[in-house]
């Protein structure tokens, strides 16, 4: 009988074979917090009698959820976490370094490892072959101190991916599509496997992306095969020696298979208040919006600078909509200064943000007035998301967030692509 | 045996409704975040919950960020138990981790208000009010001997370590 991603990966590390349904206990290869479940994670280390790291080098703290702060409760806990680190040894990204998961991916996740984050986005890692996955603080914690934790290993929802984009569509469109279609609780507790001819031809960073969204359908996880785009990209980052390759068996059980054929994908928006509230963006033409936020987890990547600028670039934003850009790292940020992009998006209006989570969570940098709307890169659009209960938040690609920006409203980005 | 009133709450209550990411600057300060729990989604839940009283869902509860600060709040504010058709992974492995019970079971059958009788070794609650009586699904034994500790912490510090 064959294995899924998820079999294969805990079955590996956990050193008995499992299967889907079974609790496994298993070393935990990487564990990170940030700076909003952070301060409770160090707290509940304290309280648990654990006095060191398991592993401090493969422990991280990052401070990019109000980065800089906002107010002195965020400093407070900023300092909180700072001390933490400096006695305990283990690694962190300060302020202006960016969002945790983009430098997961960029310095830390390996294929066929357990990670584990404060975050619910740490799914992102499964773009690698990892089996990342969002926990709270106290799981963490307990996590940071033994070395390990538990895990019931996922059934599985292969998802099957053919053809080949149109021209404007991107894979954010796809993600959203798939959870239009499965629901915002399609996959719960699930693994959610991608594959097929397009994913095999799919770089690093679309997967990331699709990986970061898949816990918007509820999923424990979100895995990709680690083939020769993992490899390349891994020796892109300096740890090609990491690399190992994983496949789903040929005969691995499934609980159910969905096919996607991307050719008859277009842009595609979530409306409020829920991710899986998706429309065309042809069908929301004339809906105003005041702000467009590019950046987060999702979407802050050099690929999407790259895609916004050329569609700004010439260009001024519609002199009614805000335009604010967070590049998700340093990395990203000096990429983009170097390959003019900054110059373009600040040129056509553009207010550019630091490298972190910025306007994505409503704690500052951005946060709407009542009645306004705002069509964000980001992954999760809920009643209140950005601040303002009494705002609405859209959805949708980079490249449907640039157009959008130019004419003041949501347009379909072929349009002015 | 569990005793409290019924709070009635739709489908797809995100962490963002429960403790908003607007008030994350609280999160150092409990009492005062618990004093907006679940404020988004009924501003005055607050302020008529009792210690005892119950959180009754639809769909998908607590979907979204992992913040356990969700759980912690609701129990913070009393509440014995949550019972919703079904909880988001992180919130309901949160819960448990924080010795909050939740359980799984068709709340369609309860109203707004109705006095609850829950039964957590049994898995069995009884709607005091209109007689229905639900059931609902088993929990890994790993989650029930955390959950009977109190809590993931108090867990850990009696068995010093994870055991299955
Ligand atoms: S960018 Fe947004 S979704 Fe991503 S980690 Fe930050 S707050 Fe969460």
């Amino acid at each position: 009988m064959g294995s899924t991603l998820a079999e294969k990966i805990l079955s590996r590390n956990s050193g008995s074979a499992v299967r889907a349904g079974d609790i496994a206990v298993v070393p935990v290869d990487l564990a990170f917090v940030q700076d909003t479940t952070g301060p409770l994670t160090v707290r509940q280390f304290q309280a648990s009698g654990l006095k060191r790291l398991a592993n401090p080098k493969r422990t991280v703290l990052f401070l990019d959820h109000a980065a800089p702060s906002p107010r002195s409760e965020h400093s407070n806990d900023h300092l909180l976490m700072r001390r933490f680190a400096e006695e305990q040894g283990c690694l962190i990204f300060d302020v202006g370094d960016g969002v945790c998961h983009q430098i997961v991916a960029e310095r830390l996740a390996n294929p066929g490892e357990v990670i584990v984050g404060a975050d619910s986005h740490s799914v992102t890692a499964g773009a690698l072959g990892a089996f990342a996955t969002g926990m709270g603080s106290t799981d963490v914690a307990i996590a940071m101190g033994l070395g390990k934790t538990w895990l019931r290993v996922p059934e599985t929802m292969r998802i099957l991916t053919t053809g080949k984009f149109p021209t404007g569509v991107f894979v954010k469109d796809l993600i959203l599509h798939l959870i239009g279609k499965i629901g915002a609780d399609g996959a719960t507790y699930k693994s959610l496997e991608f594959g097929g001819d397009v994913v095999d031809g799919m770089g690093m960073p679309d997967r990331l992306t699709i990986a970061n969204m898949a816990v918007e359908a509820g999923a424990k996880v979100g895995l990709f095969p680690s083939d020769r785009i993992t490899e390349s990209f891994l020796k892109k980052h300096g740890r090609g020696d990491k690399y190992i390759p994983l496949q789903p068996d040929q005969g691995a059980t499934c609980e159910t298979t969905i096919e996607v054929d991307v050719s008859k994908l277009e842009p595609t928006v979530s409306r409020p208040h829920t991710v899986d509230n998706v429309a065309l963006a042809r069908e929301l033409k004339g809906t105003k919006i005041q702000q467009v936020f590019i950046g987060t987890c999702t979407n802050g990547r050099i690929e999407d600078l790259e895609v916004a600028a050329a569609i700004l670039k010439g260009k001024e934003r519609n002199s009614r909509t805000r335009l604010l850009i967070a590049p998700a790292s340093r990395q990203v940020y000096l990429d983009a200064i170097e390959k003019g992009y900054i110059q373009t998006l600040v040129k056509a209006g553009a207010l550019i943000l630091p490298p972190g989570c910025a306007a994505c969570l409503g704690l500052h940098q951005g946060i709407l007035a009542d009645g306004e709307s705002c069509l964000s890169t980001a992954n999760r659009n809920f009643k209140g998301r950005m601040g303002n209960t009494q705002s609405f938040i859209y959805l949708a690609s980079p490249a449907t967030a640039a157009a959008s920006a130019l004419a003041g409203e949501i347009v379909d980005p072929r349009e002015v692509m | 045996m569990l005793r409290g009133k019924a709070f009635k709450f739709g489908d797809d209550i995100s962490t963002d409704l429960i403790v908003p990411g607007r008030l994350a600057h609280l999160r150092s300060n409990l009492p005062e975040l618990a004093k907006h729990v679940l404020e988004d989604a009924d501003p005055k839940f607050a302020s008529k919950v009792k210690p005892g009283d119950f959180v009754v869902a639809g769909k998908n509860f607590g979907l979204g960020s992992s913040r356990e600060h969700a759980p912690l709040v609701i129990k913070m504010a009393g509440v014995s138990a949550v019972l919703a058709k079904s909880a988001a992974r992180i919130f309901f492995r949160n819960a448990i981790n924080q010795g909050l019970p939740v359980l799984i079971c068709d709340t369609d059958k309860i109203s707004d208000g109705d006095e609850l009788e829950v039964d957590l070794g049994a898995g069995v609650i009884k709607d005091l009010t209109n007689g229905a009586v639900l059931t609902s699904g088993r929990i890994p034994e790993v989650m029930l001997r955390i959950l009977e500790s109190g809590g993931l912490i108090p867990y850990v510090q009696r068995y010093g370590d994870i055991k299955l």
